[in-house]
């Protein structure tokens, strides 16, 4: 049992296809991964808007001020 | 891979985009750099972050679907349905999307497209830097990476797109496909976005934001155009015979190709590339005064204008029209900051956008009556069709996308950073723990200094 299908290498190449493991699971793989990435944008998405508004309220005037001299 | 030369060629053009890949990576790294040498000491992370985050975004949307569109909308929606017979075999399920002995090109060959893909967001990116989120961005990011620059490629940069057919769009090394649409897109995004604060003086005059440093800048550009480089090459099929064409061509003389599969040389783009960059440089920097910046975005809009036709130009005239592009392109700059008060930190629309677009006009005219294609019943090269492609390209694809989304996006308050964030700057915002420690760490080193130093006698 091999999770690429191939168990040796003593093929002709030219017969040779696919070599991943888990052939035929593509769709599903497919699925994660979307959900993957649209996971991420709702994280990422959240976390810098709750971020962007307590960043709005943490402003030290003096420090501020600092960074508008740092060109 | 029957029979020795075919797998020599294969194995070949393989290696091929495998190179030009990772030359063009080199364009996200210049592109890195200039952001943030463009961008102020107080953003610097976030501007950093919010480019790098492309490279990540766009290449797993270009997979589930971006490479999906290529093959199956040449002629969807306008000429016929979707091509499912293409489009299924490039699928993010399909056995060719993955290690696959029989198939050596298509993982290389979806690179090469997915780099541009990157190009094509990261241009956005510089346009608005400092003020918006990045949420925001990486949704522009991906809707242009893997949407709207790759619908345009099936119409406009493939051997069989509708453009190509009817309109004889002719665009090899990309002028309205990358550069036309991100520029468009980018414009879109910034005139819903608005001005960083400051830009604009009361009485509605236009401020330099000047880079925090110019080094960094330079650097990157030279960055650009040394991807750019790779870009050109992986713009051509490499080796391929007139009886894989299969179009009008005839005898047995194998060529490199452009992307419609006409032919063209590697030496070919080297002249027109060598010679558009100067052209370009030499343009920029007679009309900016010597202006650095200007001079080396020149440079690389010189050869944005040129590349439409840079698979058949002569040297020569790449050299003129990047000259004569780049004039335009500077005074059209200027001219819609002013009339529409819109911040382009970077100058992206006018350096990619406006280039893209003067280039297709331009070689509309200059390649009237040319063959856009190896292939029987094709329309020629004419001015009608190259300025028909650059509105698809900058507006159709480009502009109104971006200025619907950018809306959406305002509406719904996502659009934009407080402004309170603005000012204190990004990084301060994100970083704080990070800017603070550090002001902690030096004011503590100064007072353990204070402390013992000894008075003066």
């Amino acid at each position: 049992m091999s999770t690429i299908g191939y168990e040796s290498w003593a093929v002709d190449l030219a017969e040779v296809g696919a070599i991943y493991p888990f052939q035929g699971s593509e769709v599903l793989m497919t699925l994660l991964g979307v959900a993957f990435w649209i996971g991420w944008h709702r994280i990422q998405f959240v976390r810098e808007g709750k971020h962007l508004e307590e960043a709005k309220r943490t402003g030290d005037p003096d420090k501020v001020h600092a960074q508008l001299e740092r060109y | 891979m029957d029979g020795n030369l075919n797998a020599l060629t294969t194995i070949f053009t393989e290696f091929y985009y495998f190179v030009t890949v990772v030359f063009m990576f080199l364009i996200h790294v210049g592109f890195c750099m200039y952001e943030v040498g463009a961008s102020r000491r107080r953003n610097h992370m976030h501007t950093l972050m919010k480019n790098v985050m492309i490279i990540p975004l766009v290449t797993v949307t270009f997979f589930f679907f971006g490479w999906w569109i290529y093959w199956a909308f040449p002629d969807f929606p306008f000429f016929g349905g979707l091509n499912h017979e293409m489009g299924d075999a490039n699928l993010p399920w399909s056995e060719t999307m993955g290690t696959n002995l029989s198939d050596r090109i298509t993982g290389v060959f979806w690179a090469a497209f997915l780099l541009f893909s990157w190009t094509a967001a990261s241009i956005v990116s510089g346009a608005v830097i400092e003020r918006i989120r990045s949420s925001a961005l990486w949704v522009h990011a991906v809707l242009i990476g893997s949407v709207w620059w790759i619908i345009d490629a099936a119409w406009g940069w493939h051997y069989a797109g509708w453009m190509v057919k009817y309109l004889g769009y002719h665009d090899a090394y990309a002028s309205g496909v990358i550069h036309a649409i991100a520029g468009g897109y980018a414009l879109g995004v910034i005139m819903v976005l608005g001005p960083r604060i400051g830009k604009f003086a009361k009485d509605g005059t236009p401020r330099d934001i000047p880079p925090h440093n110019p080094w960094m800048l330079t650097i990157g550009i030279f960055l650009i155009y040394t991807g750019f480089w790779g870009f050109y090459a992986a713009c051509n099929v490499p080796l391929i015979s007139p009886e894989v064409i299969g179009g009008e061509l005839t005898g047995t003389t194998w060529t490199a190709t452009n992307i419609y599969l006409a032919p063209t040389s590697l030496s070919a783009i080297t002249f027109n590339f060598l010679m558009s960059l100067s052209g370009g440089l030499m343009a920029a920097y007679v009309i900016s005064k010597g202006d650095a910046f200007w001079t080396f975005s020149g440079g690389l809009a010189g050869i944005i204008t040129a590349s439409a036709g840079n698979d058949l130009y002569h040297p020569i005239q790449a050299m003129l029209v990047a000259a004569v592009g780049v004039v335009i392109v500077y005074k059209l700059h200027y001219w819609v900051e002013r009339r529409f008060k819109l911040d382009d930190a970077v100058g992206a629309v006018a350096v990619h956008g406006y280039a893209g677009v003067v280039g297709l006009i331009i070689s509309g005219f200059v390649l009237w009556g040319a063959p856009s294609s190896p292939f029987e019943g094709y329309a020629a090269v004419n001015p009608i069709g190259q300025t028909l492609g650059a509105v698809i390209m900058f507006f159709g694809l480009g502009f109104i996308p971006a200025w619907c989304v950018s809306k959406l996006q305002a509406r719904a308050g996502v659009l934009r950073i407080p402004e309170e964030v603005e000012l204190m700057g990004l990084d301060y915002a994100e970083h704080h723990a990070y800017e603070d420690a550090k002001a902690e760490i030096i004011e503590a080193d100064k007072a353990h200094m204070a402390a013992k130093a000894t008075p003066a006698e």
